[in-house]
């Protein structure tokens, strides 16, 4: 080791004198333990770069993405959302970010009290009783709520009802893999049956459109399986919560309304359930408490702890309710700002806002002469576009004209996918970026 | 540390949703001034929803004065053993909040995210050089769902090789972290728990009279929770690979052995990273972490989806692996942790890798030395990046646990270690300085861990009191447990 890098602070001097006091001759004597023949092999490594070099070099491999300028009306599970200023701000106080797990809750009362207000935002918007501070992402949370489902139910088999996110139903295939529950694909609640730990619905569902959650629940209810709602909690600022519906366990994707796509990552899966339910929930729960001993004034303050650890893993192990451990804690505390920023009035009038933005961009879509607009029911901010050309074609001949078009969903089983692209627009779309859109389906239109 | 305002608030008495007026806002939204859309019928809306409603400068207030209430790496030396906290280079968020990374849809065609591909497969060629590994899925979220993510990919071998139905077991070790029995079991398996042996590594005798046609696979943490090297294990590695079974590495500890030794070379089949510990990315209070996992040319197929493949096109894809065991998340990992450990290993090189876990090897020596016949050490010898003291003698002979031990430090300015883990050894202190803090820091922590313990024989009420300077005093879990207060409102009353 020559001079000191700069994550490292020793110099040549100090470890000198360090190992002097342990007694050891050099450096690599401190790793006489590991097995001589397999020890320092050859590895190749891309060089070290300094400071300057690493930004330069990342801030070119940046400008290789697609410009943020450039129009795009992908959705399907990410969605570009006006997120308030003041959240990257807060998130980015290093008291926040570089902590690590609140295992020491005397100095760790930021993040526990963020935490509980969480699962405070999250009952409120689902209309639940009770919320872990988060999980990875919307389809593991889904998969963790399917398992659960199965413990409460001691069933063997889930339902997911189509049109489901295939990126969700892929995630509990997986898990349910490991747990050996047999998982059915439907589109019809009444395929369910008594062998269904519960009924998974996606709100809106994966084509954009509103799903009427009450009869699922009682379907659900009725052969003794619970309800997961799998919602989009911007759109529960207009929507009717699910635990109004009769939901037993909603999950939902908090990262959109925190910050930035990210090419999908960090996310933020959103984990609620029932009060009969606390008990099998996975993740982290954080719980109100006193001080044990008055320390001011005579008075015990109020203050937050991590709570029911003895569903968890690292008091049960292989009893626990789930492997759950680090999660997605910083992109929490970004939903939380940002849906406490928006208040009540703000929340409703951003999800009317895309609500009247997505509809008014498709009323000029279907009013372009060869286009559709296939409507399958109310929606919020999705809906799908059949052109005058195939479904990929089209999606190419934006593209040549700078233009990312809605996912193509063509070979979806839905009669009114078929041959569409699944368009996004959203309150954070800009009005430049529908106008170019409507102008080029305009002149591909015109080129048939 | 300090909360602002009067010192007698009770900041924790008062959420967000007890402050403000009805009326506040702290952002506004836009007038939709256009053609209007009808509602969807009102049996879809909701009436209102309960939010606070507070003006921006008071929401930022709120939020700073929660921020002061919480220790990070940035506020001073954080020691928590297994947890790697290291000091988190700012150059790395820098880089993963650049908009053209920031802004990426993940589902983009692949040809406008090449910058973000191209990055993501460099990174994934890196940590196959450094663990032996040669092939790597980046998806895991976490080091847990790193594990799954191997477990299931051994279920899937053991599938096609017809042996699934007879292998049902995973040893564990005894010392091993909570996740892996937990993991285990979340795949189906059945946990058998292996001893330690009187080293400190496991005991050989019993691994072999546990290997028989029962067992998939054995987990063992390389270097182990006792920051100690794990003896012999490339010849545990032969013996598990002779039964048939596979040999699973929790890589949590990575960074003592950086550039030094591999997984791969050692006869492991499978091992998860945890980024967020040993690449420095910053740990959130809970996450987002990123638990990539690396395997053979074996196991190879049944990676997680995605996985990396470079097109002779010189385009970066996104592929599902053949016999893939299936996505973990909807879509394709926590990228922004990704870009942040590749900015960290081009920050370092192979010599700057290196010089990370020798220095975090000295700096856990040093502090052994520091603080040795002032504590317990159950095994004593020289360790890698962590050292386990025990507090019993000062149980013994005090009455002071290693519970109050840890509360005291606080009030000294520093982080508590891990306590109580591994379970192995009694009235632990699990302490691990990391590479980046200077030896002054590691004096001056041994300074405060040595006048501790001198208190615990002079004055053990103040141990059992403190600590006596944070925002908080001790916290009644207890009832926190027994009645639980989970939500502003708590359960609804209407069902």
């Amino acid at each position: 080791m020559s001079s000191p890098h700069p994550y490292i602070p020793a110099t040549e001097a100090d470890r000198a004198r360090m190992l002097e006091r342990i007694g050891a001759d050099d450096l690599d004597s401190l790793f006489a333990d590991l097995p001589e023949a397999f020890r320092d092999p050859s590895i190749d490594l891309l060089p070290a770069l300094t400071e300057p070099d690493l930004i330069a070099l990342l801030a070119d491999r940046a400008g290789q993405n697609a410009a943020p300028s450039r129009p795009n009306f992908l959705g399907a599970g990410a969605y570009r959302r006006s997120v308030p200023s003041i959240v990257s701000y807060l998130v980015s106080r290093s008291e926040f970010s570089t902590a690590y797990t609140p295992y020491q809750p005397e100095i760790s009362q930021g993040t526990l009290q963020s935490g509980f207000e969480f699962q405070s935002v999250v009952c409120e918007l689902t209309g639940m009783d009770v919320a872990n501070v988060g999980l990875y992402d919307v389809a593991s949370a889904t998969a963790e709520a399917c398992l659960m489902a199965s413990r409460t139910t001691k069933r063997q088999a889930v339902c997911l009802l189509e049109p489901i996110h295939p990126g969700t139903a892929d995630v509990v295939n997986t898990y349910a893999r490991g747990a050996g529950l047999r998982v059915d694909a439907v589109s019809m609640a009444e395929e369910l049956s008594d062998e269904h730990a519960c009924l998974v619905a996606q709100q809106p569902d994966f084509l954009g459109t509103i799903v009427d959650l009450e009869p699922l629940a009682n379907a659900a209810h009725e052969v003794g399986a619970l309800l997961v709602a799998v919602a989009d909690p911007f759109a529960l600022g207009m929507l009717k919560a699910p635990g109004d519906a009769g939901a037993d366990i909603v999950t939902g994707e908090g990262r959109d309304l925190a910050g930035a796509p990210a090419f999908g990552g960090p996310s933020l899966g959103l984990f609620a359930a029932g009060l009969p339910y606390l008990r099998q929930m996975p993740g982290r729960i954080v719980g109100r408490t006193k001080e044990l001993h008055p320390s001011d004034g005579g008075k015990a303050r109020t203050g937050y702890v991590l709570t029911l650890q003895a569903r968890e893993q690292f008091i049960r192990r292989e009893r626990a309710t789930s492997n759950v451990s680090t999660a997605q804690a910083l992109i929490a505390l970004g939903f939380t700002i940002a849906v406490q920023a928006l208040g009540p009035h703000g929340l409703r009038e951003s999800a009317e806002l895309c609500y009247q933005r997505a509809h008014d961009a498709a009323r000029r879509i279907a009013a372009i002469s060869g286009y559709k607009v296939p409507e399958r029911g109310p929606w919020v901010q999705e809906f799908l576009v059949r052109g005058p050309v195939p479904a990929a074609n089209l999606s190419s001949e934006l593209s040549e004209r700078g233009i990312t078009a809605g996912l193509d969903v063509s070979d979806r089983p839905e009669p009114e996918a078929h041959n569409a692209l699944l368009f996004c627009v959203t309150e954070a779309t800009p009005d430049s970026h529908i106008d170019a859109l409507i102008e080029a389906l305009a002149s591909i239109g015109d080129e048939v | 540390m300090t909360a602002p305002g009067p010192r007698s608030e009770d900041l924790g008495a008062r959420l967000s949703f007890d402050r403000g007026e009805p009326g506040r806002r702290a952002v506004d939204v836009p007038v939709w001034n256009g053609q209007k859309t009808p509602l969807p019928d009102a049996h879809l809306l909701r009436d209102s929803v309960t939010l606070p409603e507070m003006g921006q400068g008071e929401l930022v207030r709120y939020y700073t004065a929660l921020s002061t209430r919480n220790y990070g790496i940035d506020s001073g030396t954080y020691p928590l053993g297994s947890c790697t906290m290291k000091f988190n280079p700012k150059v790395n968020d820098l880089i993963a909040f650049l908009p053209g990374f920031a802004d990426a849809h993940p589902q983009s065609p692949e040809h406008e995210a090449q910058g973000t591909l191209r990055t993501l497969l460099e990174l994934r060629q890196g940590l196959a050089e450094i663990t032996g590994l040669p092939h790597v899925s980046l998806a895991p979220a976490a080091g847990a769902q790193g594990e799954l993510a191997g477990v299931l990919m051994i279920t899937a071998a053991l599938e096609d090789r017809g042996e699934l139905e007879a292998r049902r077991r995973i040893l564990v070790p005894d010392s091993a972290h909570g996740t892996n029995p937990a993991t285990a079991a979340m795949a189906g398996y059945s946990v058998t728990h292996l001893p330690t042996a009187e080293d400190g590594s496991l005991d050989r005798a019993t691994i072999e009279q546990e290997l028989d046609e029962s067992v998939a696979a054995v987990m063992v943490t390389v270097p182990n929770t006792l920051g100690l090297w794990e003896n012999g294990i490339e010849q545990v590695a032969e013996l598990i690979h002779d039964a048939g079974a596979y040999l699973y590495a929790d890589g949590a500890n990575l960074n003592a052995i950086m550039g030094r030794v591999r997984y791969g070379d050692l006869g492991f089949d499978v091992v998860h990273l945890n980024l967020h510990k040993s690449f420095s990315t910053p740990h959130g209070g809970g996450g987002p972490g990123a638990g990539p996992v690396c395997c053979t040319e074996e196991l190879a197929p049944y990676l997680p989806t995605p996985i990396l493949e470079e097109g002779d096109d010189g385009l970066v894809r996104l592929a599902a692996p053949e016999r893939s065991i299936g996505r973990l998340q909807q879509f394709h990992g926590n990228v922004g942790v990704l870009l942040r450990a590749y900015a960290y290993m081009r920050a370092l090189g192979l010599d700057g890798l290196r010089s990370v876990s020798g220095q975090a090897v000295l700096n856990a020596n040093y502090l052994r030395v520091l603080l040795h016949g002032h504590y317990d050490l159950p095994y004593d010898r020289p360790v890698l990046h962590e050292v386990v003291f025990s507090g019993s003698r000062q149980k013994r002979e005090h009455d002071v646990r290693t519970y109050d031990i840890a509360k005291r430090l606080i009030d000294y300015g520093f982080h508590p270690p891990t306590v109580y883990f591994p379970l192995i050894v009694e009235e632990a202190l699990m302490i691990e300085p990391t590479e980046t803090e200077p030896p002054e820091a590691i004096e001056a922590l041994a300074e405060a861990l040595i006048a501790i313990a001198e208190e615990s024989a002079s004055d053990p009420d103040t141990l059992h009191g403190a600590p006596w300077t944070a925002p908080i005093g001790r916290l009644d879990e207890t009832t926190a447990a027994r009645r639980p207060v989970l939500s502003w409102r708590g359960p609804r009353q209407d069902r």
